[in-house]
């Protein structure tokens, strides 16, 4: 099977690599057979920058973000956080692991217990790490993490319905900050909230980064809202990563058929401009993970496909300095596809 | 919205009780209740005789100002025996089914929990005990252990068990699924600290209303166990004992069969009362009619 990524000569398990997947697959073996959701993705994430990863639903790119927390097992692969392999770690070590690397959920109404107070939900990380020794120094860490998240302190001691969508999504944020992690895995943070609410909660992810260094995997289905946040992006369909580069280059230069058409998919403002361009529609769906198209699995829908995209199952190449895509006619048939 | 929890939040437990409150039965419920409890804790001082102040003078003695409940065979004061049985009753009742609350929930936490085969084993076994009548159940274990009020308040225990795990195995199994147990598990929780602090809390409802209702029949078993001279032995107090001993005169004297009796009775239908009136408010399906009520109404 051929690697889903050609590897260029990199710093491996370097200081500036926080996490890296090395063709990572998932399988789940379910009743209609395997499904592949993660088939060959291999990416590193560097401190300090935002890596934006979007996709369909059904691309996979929720289950990537789990296996940075290895809370989905890798079929084969590996997984390395800090420069450490934890592809094969113990569930004791994995415990310690989810210090470095924190989640932020897409439904933070469902992803805050019910039954426990704001303040405990913070606090639980400080418990389950022992980072705090006494119950004043927790409350003070649980006050400075609603202060950085822009919450009133007393709202340690409400219960989550008692807040508003993006309170809750602050908690969550708050909650994910606690433990000082490494990286934070953003699995759709805005997708459940409202469009004011999504701009306000984007601000915070990013001051947050610009004043803690943090490092997000921000993973999103909005192509627009991953341009705003990231410093790269990897654009993924059906297990696979097709594109990557940073979002200036995708934006402007797509080199796969799939990212331009998504990226056709966004309306323009200016009504003039959104009559007269041309958009690329994809017909049917995202195919079936459990049995994907032979050679190119975009190819099924893909305007520009060739017969031998059905042949040839292209590898991620260098379309231009650190921008990638894998598409045997990248480029050309996005060039194709404006013309046509 | 969410999809609705098995566990109601702190408003729906606030709800919940002041819908009690203006239940009349579950109200006539709590109110015998706390008489019994009262009764339980207080009644060797509250009984106006002892209980063992043999007169054979005035035995099988109808009701009277004198003895509102009538006299045994032996002289006793019928109502002085049946208020000092209610403490054997609710000691009973308190033990067992704690023994089966702390037994029945934690081996269904991890059933529920780990699934698989942990899951199977755990519940094929409850499956067995489930399998055979209750009292029959509790008559062979007393049977082993040999009879005495510790031994039959085990083995009530041990009966009422299964019954726990199934209520708590269903609970956990939809709690597990639910966002965020994934994101305590995110955080690096043990698997014990999310069972007790996050999954626990949101399966109390439907445990509350089991542990109310099992209290009925728990006292209930231990009366049939009592009756057959299984459970608390003579000359101390027990509502079943005193309807054995009495059931050789129930055609000269009706009260010694049916104030024991009636204190069963009053008891047991007490607890489902408020059991019955707890299943309503807590129950999530039972609790979405009513709010849907509420709000079009």
């Amino acid at each position: 099977m051929k690697r889903g990524e050609v590897q260029v000569p990199m710093q491996r398990g370097s200081a500036d690599v926080v996490a890296e997947l090395d063709d990572l697959r998932v399988w789940f073996p379910t009743s209609a057979g395997v499904v592949r959701a993660v088939d060959g993705v291999s990416l590193q994430v560097r401190r300090g920058e935002t890596l934006g990863l979007v996709g369909e639903s059904g691309s996979g790119k929720s289950t990537t973000g789990l296996a940075l927390l290895r809370l989905v097992d890798p079929t084969t692969g590996s997984v390395r956080v800090a420069g450490q392999d934890v592809t094969g770690w113990s569930r004791r070590q994995l415990r310690a692991l989810r210090r470095r690397v924190a989640m932020v959920f897409q439904d933070p109404q469902a992803s805050l217990d019910p039954r426990r107070t704001v303040g405990s939900s913070i606090a639980e990380p400080l418990i389950v790490h022992r980072l705090v020794d006494s119950s004043a120094a927790r409350r003070r860490r649980v006050e400075e993490l609603l202060d950085a998240v822009g919450l009133r302190r007393d709202l340690a001691d409400r219960h989550p319905h008692e807040l508003s969508g993006g309170q809750r999504q602050r908690v969550g944020i708050a909650r994910a900050l606690a433990g000082e992690p490494d990286l934070i895995v953003l699995d759709e943070p805005i997708a459940s909230l409202d469009l004011s609410v999504q701009a306000q909660i984007m601000n915070l992810l990013r001051g947050l980064q610009r004043d803690l260094g943090l490092t997000y995997l921000f993973i999103a289905h909005d192509l627009a809202a991953v341009e705003h946040m990231s410093d790269r992006m990897a654009v993924m369909y059906l297990g696979r990563i097709v594109e990557s580069g940073t979002p200036a280059q995708i934006w402007r230069e797509p080199a796969h058929p799939y990212t331009a058409a998504l990226l056709s998919a966004i309306p323009v403002a200016d009504p003039q401009v959104e009559r007269e361009r041309r958009r690329v529609i994809l017909s049917g769906d995202i195919p079936s993970p459990v049995d994907p198209p032979s050679g190119c699995r975009f190819r099924t829908r893909c305007p520009q496909a060739r017969p031998d995209c059905a042949e040839t199952d292209p590898a991620l190449v260098e379309v231009a300095a650190g921008h990638r895509a894998a598409c045997l006619y990248a480029g050309e048939a996005v060039r194709a596809m404006r013309v046509s | 919205m969410s999809a609705p929890t098995v566990s109601p939040s702190e408003g729906q437990l606030r709800r919940a009780a002041s819908a009690l409150r203006h239940d009349p039965l579950a109200l006539t419920g709590a109110a015998v209740l706390v008489l019994l409890v009262v009764v339980g804790v207080a009644g060797p001082w509250l009984a106006p005789s002892g209980i063992n102040d043999v007169d054979v003078d005035r035995m099988l003695q109808a009701p009277s100002w004198a003895h509102p409940f009538g006299t045994d065979e032996l002289g006793r004061d019928v109502l002085s025996r049946v208020m000092v049985a209610a403490r054997v009753s609710l000691q009973v009742g308190a033990v067992s089914v704690g023994i089966a609350l702390l037994a029945g929930v934690t081996l269904g936490l991890f059933a529920g929990y780990y699934r698989g085969w942990v899951d199977n084993l755990l519940m094929r076994c409850m499956d067995v005990l489930f399998a055979f009548p209750v009292l029959l159940l509790a008559v062979a274990i007393v049977a082993v252990l040999g009879p005495g009020l510790l031994t039959a308040m085990i083995a009530i225990g041990v009966v009422y068990t299964p019954i726990f795990a199934r209520v708590t195995r269903a609970g956990v199994l939809s709690v597990r699924e639910q966002v965020f147990v994934r994101a305590a598990v995110s955080i690096g929780a043990s698997d014990l600290r999310i069972m007790r602090r996050h999954v626990l809390p949101n399966i109390a409802a439907p445990l509350i209303v089991q542990t109310s209702l099992s209290l009925a029949f728990a006292i209930l078993s231990e009366a049939a166990l009592s009756f057959l001279g299984l459970g608390v032995q003579p000359p101390a107090p027990a509502w079943g004992r005193m309807l054995y001993d009495g059931r050789g005169f129930v055609t000269d004297a009706w009260w010694l069969g049916v104030f024991p009796g009636a204190a069963i009775f009053c008891t047991v239908l007490a607890f489902n009362l408020v059991g019955d009136a707890l299943r309503d408010v807590l129950d999530p399906r039972q609790l979405t009619v009513n709010e849907a009520r509420r709000s079009t109404g």
